[in-house]
């Protein structure tokens, strides 16, 4: 009996010292973790070992943990769990719209307080205006813009041979689109549609396609502090009135919500002529599509416009001086113009800033492939994608708004209404 | 007590300590942790939580969504169980009779059982897809319209049920496989001798000795019905306008895209409360009559 009171105490013993075992004391070296929103084993998980690997040989006194969390969803809860447990994050790649959430929660440093020296500070302002602008608050800057994207307009050539339009000339307005789009209609004999005009997806991201919508119709979804929303704004009614009526009215579109991720195919199988869809698709149409396919700037309505989507660069307020410092230097290395043309071509994502086109690398690209240039090219007319406080929860509010409206159960106006009221109880102690 | 007893004790106890300490780490203390959270408001950086009592759950009265994922959930159920546990039946008797190619019809039915379901709500998924969905191209040989099933409120919920169903029968009608085979052949012999027709012999004889497998059935139906949500991020996300949205995807939503974990928690108890009353139900009232007496 004794000595199995023995054994068990000796098992209890080695188990903790095991447990113990696990934290052992780090090396000398300054050392980051990078949680980063990729799948483990993905394609794109070489690329960023390469740039860690890259990094490291060039700064041996800083060591880089690159830890490939899923998306971004999961990115941000396992960096925010591992935070909570005491466990070191410097820095991460989270989604560009987290920042009022992370600053709520106080755990980010804003860059202008790391970046002191001319050379960070003029690196601060190299890149695009427009992808800046999900990372400000309160003129201080908390997000470095890296994967990032936006919403271009695909278009079937042979669609356009077939219905008698010229292929090269896309619809440049609303109007043009909602013409053209009712011509590009097929119908078989009994009447069956074969071929849609346009199709706009409506699940997965509505709040992101009716932000180009709206700004389009002369109006941004909300303001730059993030605590007001302007969803029952006439242009924004205006806006989702247009959205509906392509498929009620024009009929070029399919009634009912039209699925995110089913709507390459029907674009690559000729269901439907034209599609508005993320730049990170571009690689994948141009792989599957049997037909000659244009790539256009979403069309005018009252001006031009589209939301930038897609992820960011953030530190953490836990990491130590040194550690920032190392984390700056990490991403100023990533961010540098070769890198980014570099993962430009390999992911599909737009590059950053004027100097990432200036490289031969992507100017040779974009020379063999003209589509890549019209993500760079719109960014131009570009605008904040809807970023609130209590973002999860407005965003849920206004893509509610949006599908109760194309399914029908309500009017444009009715819908927008109800959203930007419950959304200022919401943002009400923001104010 | 001798000194021997009470090492007999402690060594009894050591040998529970494990088993225990998982038990209560991992289910009774995050229950427990869960219904405290309900109490307060969710804490930030700038405004710390608080104790609001039962403010959560008046907050969840007059929340439309809530109600709306109830009565989806509702909906759910009533569709899935009793479709499910009929045609998981229906299935089992058919492969238990003697038939040609009996354990490929057998394998057949059990196949979309050992599908991961976020794997078969992508294969779903391209069923249901207007125009090139499996459903429509066969709809359209007959000359059927194409109709956007996960796009129309009124079809995304009957969509998903179907879909469930033809998930879950086949792991169902394994446990009624198991129970006919072992219900003992003397009894088909003596109900033929008797005259007994298969209908009348089904009903009085088979279903009844049926009846502990179908109650077990029940509460694993019962649970799926409320717990099984993955499909939901392949295939709606709960839209559209929440019309496919469930108690179970609400929570995660609100824990996790809305940073609620406090209501979120409130909703896990109302979520655990139903099913502790529904198990109440099954094993309390139904047990007590399921055995053939």
């Amino acid at each position: 009996m004794k000595h199995v009171i023995m054994r068990m105490a000796a098992a209890c013993a080695l188990f903790v010292l095991a447990a113990f075992a696990g934290a052992a004391p780090a090396a000398a070296k300054t050392e980051l973790t990078l949680y980063y929103p990729i799948a483990v084993g993905g394609p794109l998980t070489k690329v960023i070992d390469g740039f860690v690997a890259g990094f490291e040989k060039e700064n041996p006194g800083i060591k880089v943990n690159a830890i490939y969390a899923g998306n971004y969803n999961d990115a941000r809860i396992k960096a925010l769990a591992a935070m909570k447990a005491g466990q070191p994050a410097q820095l991460s790649v989270l989604f560009s719209i987290d920042i009022y959430e992370l600053i709520e929660q106080d755990l980010i440093v804003p860059f202008d307080d790391i970046a002191t020296t001319a050379e960070e500070k003029a690196w601060l302002k190299s890149f695009y205006p427009a992808l800046m602008q999900n990372g400000t608050y309160k003129g201080k800057t908390y997000g470095i813009p890296f994967q990032r994207s936006t919403i271009v307009m695909y278009y079937n050539k042979d669609a356009f041979k077939e219905a008698g339009l010229d292929p090269e000339k896309p619809p440049a307005s609303w109007a043009e689109m909602a013409a053209m789009g009712q011509k590009l209609v097929k119908k078989d004999a009994a009447g069956a549609v074969q071929r849609w005009g346009v199709m706009i997806p409506s699940t997965g991201y509505p709040y992101w396609m009716f932000g180009a919508l709206a700004k389009q119709n002369g109006q941004d979804l909300m303001n730059a502090d993030g605590n007001k929303t302007n969803f029952d704004n006439t242009d924004v009614v205006g806006a989702l009135q247009y959205w509906v009526d392509l498929s009620k009215k024009h009929k070029a579109m399919p009634e009912g919500a039209i699925e995110w991720g089913t709507l390459r195919t029907a674009f690559t199988e000729g269901k439907t002529a034209m599609m508005w869809h993320t730049t990170g698709n571009l690689t994948a149409v141009k792989n599957e599509a049997k037909f000659p396919f244009g790539v256009a700037m979403l069309p005018v309505g009252k001006q031009r416009g589209t939301p930038t989507g897609g992820g960011n660069f953030y530190i953490f307020k836990s990491a130590k001086p040194d550690e920032r410092k190392a984390a700056l230097s990490f991403i100023k290395w990533v961010t540098a113009p070769e890198r980014i043309a570099e993962w430009s071509i390999a992911t599909g994502y737009i590059g950053t800033g004027d100097n990432a086109y200036a490289t031969d690398t992507l100017k040779k690209y974009v020379a063999g492939f003209p589509p890549a240039a019209v993500a760079r090219d719109q960014l131009k007319y570009a605008t904040p994608e809807l970023s609130t406080f209590q973002t999860g929860q407005v965003r849920k509010l206004l893509d509610d708004a949006l599908q109760a409206a194309i399914t029908g159960s309500k009017s444009p106006a009715d819908a927008l209404k109800g959203a930007q009221q419950q959304a200022d109880r919401l943002l009400q102690p923001y104010r | 007590m001798s000194s021997r007893a009470i090492l007999t004790h402690v060594y009894g106890w050591l040998l529970l300590l494990p088993a225990a300490v998982l038990l209560i780490g991992f289910t009774h203390y995050p229950a427990v942790a869960t219904l405290a959270d309900s109490l307060f408001t969710v804490g930030t950086a700038v405004r710390p939580s608080r104790f609001v009592g039962l403010g959560q759950y008046h907050g969840m009265l007059d929340d439309p969504i809530f109600w709306k994922v109830m009565g989806n959930n509702a909906w759910f159920a009533v569709g899935t169980i009793p479709t499910s546990i009929a045609l998981a039946l229906a299935m089992a008797l058919w492969v238990n009779g003697r038939l040609p190619g009996r354990g490929f019809a057998r394998m057949a039915y059990f196949t979309p059982t050992i599908l991961p379901m976020v794997a078969v709500a992508n294969i779903w998924l391209f069923f249901y897809t207007p125009q090139i969905g499996l459903l429509d191209q066969v709809g359209a040989l007959f000359g059927a319209k194409s109709h956007n099933w996960l796009g129309s409120p009124g079809t995304v919920l009957g969509c998903l049920i179907v879909m469930t169903v033809w998930k879950e029968a086949g792991f169902f009608m394994i446990f009624y496989l198991a129970a006919l085979q072992a219900l003992p052949p003397e009894l088909e012999e003596a109900g033929r001798i008797e005259g007994a027709s298969r209908w009348y012999f089904f009903r009085r004889v088979t279903f009844p000795l049926l009846m502990p497998t179908t109650l077990f059935v029940l509460v694993n139906a019962t649970i799926n019905s409320f717990k099984l949500v993955d499909h939901l991020f392949i295939l709606t996300k709960g839209g559209p306008d929440n019309a496919s949205s469930l108690l179970l995807y609400y929570i995660f939503e609100t824990a996790f895209s809305f940073f609620n974990p406090n209501y979120a928690a409130a909703l896990t108890v109302v979520l655990l409360a139903m099913l502790g009353l529904l198990a109440l139900i099954q094993f309390g009232v139904i047990e007590r009559r399921v055995h053939y007496r």
